[in-house]
């Protein structure tokens, strides 16, 4: 389809604002020349209706929850409820300046307190900052929180993290940017951490390790209580990426297994929506001891009264500018308040239930990495299907399109071959969980039978395969000029 | 605790299988009940008792709860808000939520699998385009989480492409910005030199001083008191010392002024919130950052780029991956996974629906009341306008007790602006007030008689 900028024609447009009043001053007399810009900026010009079917069409050439079955892992693609956007849009949250005095913003300075109560509920922690625009800067925020305490201590060397080799890339780049360095850890034959491994790197070096639990395989890490206190024994901390928080959620609470500092992703384990791609929001939880390090500022109360407190003398500032995606926070808040304890927990006991529940369906066809009862999401490898057919997961994924399913994540996490890594979440019937089965079933006998039909997928959207390469050798990125 | 098979069928949840259908699951699975699946969790670690939340809320008393809580905030017509500063109150045009809140475009997630994506990224590729034409400059990534991380991301580029660890830093760029810049490259052993502000104004020759090794320069236009800044003198001024020239730009503003491209900035950077997007008590918002072509490979977050398909038809694609940190982990010199999509669709539905007269019908219209609003303010006994260079909508004014003189102006029903002096020590008695085309000349006349009035 077009772009708009191949839609626009010189005039057309539709009128927002009023004309200039009878004796309105122009521009020039109000500003210098030199500040003036000599061409306006290439926009382009069209009608409210073109605008309107433009992006209608864009919507219809869009896969999502709403549309299709998602089952991307390790981003928990759930139901995104109605109610939460009717919430959010109130006048009374979205219209909201940052810096109105306390007095004029009593009702969402107590949503976003008793939200970091709750948060600091399901995670067993004693404080919440819910300023991190999203989890990797919930990482970040961990992360130097941790560092800001030991350097309190005087223990500057410690700048080492310990990051399992199965983790998200963003745990290594936050490792990074924290002036840290990351020291990989061992994946052992169950898919858990490998102690022999860990008992090696640590030292007095060791400022935290960086765990995902339950794992980016899926699996809870059964030597947690073993691995928090070999790493605490070292004079070390715990931070856990909360990424797969909705699988536990109401069942266990990492501050009761040794977890020190996390985050969560509240677009994933409580469905503020993912808006293909963002905003997200990471708030990070953490133990007592490193609550003033924290962000500010704060919010505190006192009596009935909320207040924003900046007087944290040890804080690590700020990390986005005023408050936090506030706007995620209202749906978080809607959502634990929609679900209470028990709905929460179903949450945890029905995504578990779905994902074990596929993973036995298509077992039979396909290799699982480790082969164990999964928790929210499991991971397949796919190299059988490329040694034998020469299908890669790339192919089985995009064949997957022709079923009308968004495909799993695929190549992560990176220890395993040919990964694809599924998550259906809680929100899906039975009958869909069957009807991906059967597709993946099928795949995998097209695989063997008519490889070319995989391997040319999709064919059924409005564009073919899309050639990656070129769009990075002959980098493109934006529409030519209007006009 | 009860096994989710005997109470399942609780409405508090979204979840749509029944206890009949869990129970044939489990049955494939080959399991006895769900709390079999949790078997890896050592049972000294679960939880054995119910999470200490709040009891469930049906959707109907949900709902009243919330209008509770919403009704317990204060808002304000747009035409009483005299209050800008980083968050701008402007007119949303019906069609940006109507459009931005389809489904659709809510529930997709980043445009993993490009053939199936194909809307969320040709919307991406024209926010792209247009934040090029605002800015004058070649390249354009996805988003960002917000301006002050987008700033802090064009020091990260800066410090990459110099190899140098100092940054200077103008000090009338935006207080909170330059506190997520220090908060975040502290640990890195960066060296922050602030250049105070002088008059509303960056002092370039001071700048110009301060420039040696500097990996950056960094300014903010219109600056966060409102002075429109001398881009072309910072950006020769960065060209001499070898460092890179960063501007912090307001869209808006950008439809009217010289673009940082124009003055000759390497990298623009900005918040696009007054393009579509709530002021949602500070967030999400949407950063946006823009660069000369050299820098494209420094450029943190998604990029989308224009290919074909195995037929030759016109495609997009997340493009250029080996910079980010899925790919590079800790090599990696940004973490950021997403960007702020759904915020870039309501600028990119916004931007296009005004074209290019709208925009500047808008700026011209902040320009236009600001400076009415100045100009009348000029003439009430107490308030003094210490700035005389040229602004675009926000200006100071000092007045007497700033605390008392906005309290007194909220009883009158206006948010009546920034009071200085917890961001600058030497703007004591110092207001900074902002215009948009949302106030009418009728509410700049309210405004001024309300102001004039607490002072007395």
């Amino acid at each position: 389809m077009k772009t708009i900028f191949e839609k626009s024609h010189p005039g057309r447009g539709t009128a927002y604002f009023p004309p200039p009043a009878p004796g309105e001053k122009p521009l020039s007399a109000l500003l210098p020349a030199g500040a003036l810009r000599a061409k306006p900026p290439g926009l382009p010009e069209v009608g409210e209706l073109e605008i309107v079917r433009h992006f209608t069409e864009l919507s219809h050439r869009t896969f999502s929850i709403d549309g299709n079955f998602y089952p991307l892992g390790s981003c928990t693609m759930k139901y995104n409820p109605r109610i939460n956007e009717k919430v959010a849009a109130l006048p009374g949250f979205a219209r909201l300046h940052p810096f109105q005095p306390a007095e004029t913003i009593q009702g969402v300075l107590s949503v976003m307190w008793h939200l970091e109560r709750m948060l600091a509920e399901v995670a067993g922690m004693d404080a919440v900052s819910l300023q991190p625009a999203a989890g990797a800067q919930g990482e970040l925020t961990g992360i130097l929180v941790i560092r800001a305490h030991h350097l309190e201590q005087k223990q500057a060397q410690r700048t080492e993290i310990l990051i399992p080799d199965s983790a998200h890339g963003t745990n290594p780049a936050t490792a990074t940017l924290s002036g840290c360095k990351t020291v990989s850890l061992k994946t052992n034959k169950r898919g858990g951490v490998d102690l022999d491994d860990l008992k090696a790197k640590l030292s007095e070096r060791t400022a935290a390790m960086m765990i995902t639990n339950p794992s980016t395989l899926g699996l809870f890490e059964e030597e947690i209580r073993q691995i928090a206190e070999l790493v605490h024994g070292a004079g070390g901390f715990m931070y856990m990426d909360g990424a797969n928080m909705n699988a536990i959620q109401g069942k266990a609470r990492p501050g009761d297994f040794g977890i020190d500092v996390m985050h969560f992703n509240l677009h994933k384990t409580f469905s503020t929506p993912h808006g293909g791609g963002g905003p997200g929001s990471g708030p990070v939880a953490c133990k007592k001891l490193f609550e003033p390090y924290l962000p500010v500022p704060r919010i505190v109360r006192e009596g009935e009264k909320f207040l924003f407190d900046g007087q944290q003398p040890k804080t690590i500032g700020k990390v986005k500018s005023f408050w936090g995606n506030v706007g995620m926070h209202v749906r978080a808040y809607t959502y634990l308040r929609f679900h209470g304890p028990e709905g929460v927990r179903r949450n945890a006991e029905v995504a578990v239930l779905n994902a074990n529940y596929l993973l036995s369906r298509v077992r039979k066809a396909y290799r699982v990495a480790y082969d164990r009862p999964c928790m929210h999401e499991f991971v397949l490898d796919g190299s059988p299907f490329l040694k034998k057919h020469g299908v890669r997961t790339l192919d089985i994924a995009k064949r997957l399109l022709d079923f009308n399913f968004h495909p799993p994540t695929i190549y992560f996490p990176l220890i395993v071959h040919e990964a694809l890594m599924i998550e259906p979440t809680e929100s899906e019937t039975k009958e869909t969980l069957d009807a991906f089965a059967d597709a993946l079933l099928k795949i995998a006998e097209e695989a063997k039978t008519d490889p070319e039909k995989v391997k040319t997928a999709p064919h059924t959207l409005p564009v073919k395969r899309l050639n990656e390469v070129k769009a990075a050798k002959e980098p493109i990125v934006r529409c030519s000029p209007c006009g | 605790m009860g096994s989710l098979s005997e109470n399942l069928k609780t409405p508090m949840d979204y979840i749509q299988n029944t206890s009949a259908d869990a129970a044939e699951m489990l049955k494939v699975i080959g399991a006895s009940s769900v709390d079999d699946l949790f078997a890896s969790i050592p049972p000294a670690l679960r939880l054995s008792r119910p999470l200490d939340l709040p009891p469930a809320l049906p959707e109907q008393e949900l709902l009243a709860h919330l209008q509770q809580l919403a009704a317990r905030n204060s808002t304000f017509d747009a035409g009483r808000c005299f209050l800008g500063a980083g968050a701008y109150t402007h007119y949303i045009p019906a069609v940006v939520d109507a459009l931005a809140s389809r489904g659709e475009f809510l529930s997709a997630y980043t445009p993993y699998q490009a053939e199936a994506s194909q809307g969320t990224l040709q919307h991406i590729f024209e926010f792209q385009t247009m934040v090029c034409e605002l800015t004058g400059l070649d390249v354009a990534n996805a988003s960002h989480y917000d301006g002050a991380t987008a700033l802090q991301e064009a020091v990260a580029m800066s410090l990459d492409h110099t190899g140098r660890k100092k940054v200077v830093l103008s000090g009338a760029v935006n207080p909170q910005y330059r506190m997520v810049v220090r908060s975040l490259f502290r640990p890195l052993d960066v060296q922050i030199v602030e250049v105070a502000q002088v008059r509303g104004a960056t002092p370039v020759q001071t700048l110009k001083d301060a420039a040696e090794g500097a990996a950056c320069l960094v300014v903010q236009n219109p600056n966060f008191l409102g002075g429109i800044e001398d881009l072309a003198a910072v950006a020769e001024a960065a060209r001499a010392a070898g460092a890179v020239s960063v501007a912090s730009v307001n869209p808006v503003a950008l439809a009217v002024l010289r673009s940082p491209g124009e003055c000759g900035c390497d990298i623009a950077v900005g918040e696009a919130q007054p393009l579509g997007i709530e002021l949602g008590f500070g967030g999400p918002w949407c950063g946006f950052i823009a660069a000369r072509k050299e820098f494209i490979r420094e450029m943190p977050g998604r990029i989308v780029g224009e290919t074909v398909d195995a037929e030759g038809k016109r495609g997009f694609v997340l493009t250029l991956q080996t910079r980010e940190q899925h790919i590079r982990r800790e090599k990696a010199s940004s973490n950021i996974c997403t960007n702020q999509a759904l915020m870039a669709l309501r600028a990119t539905i916004t931007l296009e629906a005004l074209g290019p007269g709208g925009l500047r019908r808008m700026a011209e219209l902040c320009v236009q009341r600001a400076h009415e609003l100045a100009e009348k303010l000029a003439r009430v006994p107490g308030v003094k306008l210490p700035n005389t260079g040229p602004f675009f909508h926000e200006f100071v004014a000092e007045v007497p007790h700033p605390p008392q003189t906005l309290a007194r102006l909220l009883e009158r029903g206006f948010l009546g602006g920034l009071a200085l002096l917890p961001y600058f020590r030497d703007l004591r008695d110092h207001l900074l007030l902002c215009c948009t085309e949302r106030n009418t000349s009728a509410d700049v006349d309210a405004f001024v008689a309300a102001l004039a009035e607490s002072l007395k």
